[in-house]
């Protein structure tokens, strides 16, 4: 008996510590680690998706509020003088999260491009969805009102094969973007101007 | 005391060095050594792991019940390698990306729960800290080292930090990328070993 309470009290205490001092570091690296996201990851996917802006989409980047969500929207100017944002959303896929990077052109309410941002992956699998653009270009061009569910469940879209879980997530990911667009839209367009 | 410090450090540079010795932990060992940056980055961070798990492990060696030490030794070294993986997102993102899922991974790796059990459980913590030290610096030599002959075969570059190359072999050099992908691992590891045996041999 003794053995056994020693045995649950040492378990109990070291895991707590531990969860403790996790919750620590996480916190005190937090706004380092979003920092090298953003230039690591967003930067890059933003630039991809907006190759001819005409501003700094990174720099004038702002913060949209409702009631249950807060977004980071980049917006963007294109060449020919139309206005375009860019925001990220996570779908969960097999590795765990998946942010995806959708940038939508304001005034045709349509794809420009869609980008993975953080995911993990494996690698050479579900990594492609990030490495091989034939994926995610398949969003290039579309509406926002399509159903981005994958072929298989009544979409438009064709899964990797072989990483079908991945595709999904991007999926799923797009089509919360889709349901915070049309939510949003009127709040983001104001903050534009 | 400073002698049989001396030798525990010691061990894990040449009598004990993991993967060639002990021929553990080849994992990481096969998968990052692309280039010597990424050696020697698994080879820090799964230093310190050893360092620190090794530490607390044997200051805890009386209190932990020997029915749960597996279970307390995989959470005392689960709880080092997230603190690696945030810190190394904190601070080298771009090595993380590089190393990606091998990083989380240390947690299985076998040499550091293997000198939980076999050493940092028995000994104090002096002689601990001594021996992850010998053996982590071991154990980031040999990727170092395994890193360097396949990034300059398969590459013609040598890269130590932040991905420029402090050597790079002339226009005329042709890279033998084999090297570079999986199966160049093996090969590169194998004569690693027979050299390691050839040198040993008495």
């Amino acid at each position: 008996m003794r053995e056994m309470i020693s045995m649950i009290v040492v378990l109990t205490v070291l895991t707590a510590v531990s969860g403790g001092l996790l919750a620590a570091v996480k916190s005190g690296t937090e706004v380092r680690i979003e920092n090298q996201v953003l230039k690591f990851q967003k930067a890059p996917a933003i630039q991809d998706i907006f190759p001819e802006a005409t501003n700094d989409p990174l720099a004038e980047r702002f913060t949209v509020k409702t009631d249950d969500i807060e977004l980071q929207i980049f917006p963007s100017f294109l060449s020919d003088g139309s206005k375009a944002i860019a925001f990220e959303t996570k779908g969960s896929a097999f590795g765990g999260p998946i942010g995806l990077m959708v940038g939508i052109n304001l005034s045709t309410d349509e794809i420009i491009d869609v980008r993975v941002t953080t995911h993990a992956e494996t690698p050479g699998i579900g990594s492609r969805a990030k490495d091989d653009l034939s994926f995610v270009s398949q969003f290039s061009g579309l509406s926002m009102d399509t159903d981005f569910a994958l072929k298989g469940d009544g979409g438009v879209i064709d899964a990797m094969s072989g990483a079908t879980v991945t595709s999904k997530g991007v999926s799923v990911a797009a089509a919360q973007a889709k349901e915070i667009y049309q939510k949003l839209k009127p709040e983001i367009v104001k903050q534009m101007k | 005391m400073a002698q049989s410090l001396a030798k525990e450090f010691t061990k894990g540079l040449w009598a004990e060095i993991p993967p060639f010795r002990l021929v553990l932990g080849l994992c990481p060992v096969l998968a990052v050594t692309k280039s010597v940056e990424n050696g020697i980055g698994m080879g820090v961070a799964t230093t310190f792991v050893l360092v620190f798990s090794n530490l607390l492990i044997s200051l805890l060696r009386n209190v932990i019940p020997s029915k749960v030490r597996i279970a307390c030794f995989i959470v005392i070294i689960a709880t080092f390698v997230t603190i690696v993986e945030l810190v190394m997102q904190a601070y080298t993102y771009e090595l993380f990306l590089k190393l990606g899922i091998f990083i989380p991974l240390i947690v299985v790796n076998c040499i550091v729960l293997g000198r939980a059990e076999a050493f940092a459980s028995k000994n104090g913590p002096v002689l601990s800290v001594a021996d992850g030290l010998g053996i982590g610096l071991g154990f980031t030599l040999s990727l170092a080292a395994l890193g360097a002959v396949r990034e300059f075969i398969g590459n013609g570059t040598l890269t130590i930090w932040e991905g420029l190359p402090v050597f790079e072999m002339g226009g005329n050099f042709l890279p033998f990328q084999f090297m570079i992908e999986a199966p160049g691992a093996f090969v590169g590891l194998g004569l690693m070993l027979c050299l390691m045996n050839l040198i040993g041999k008495k």
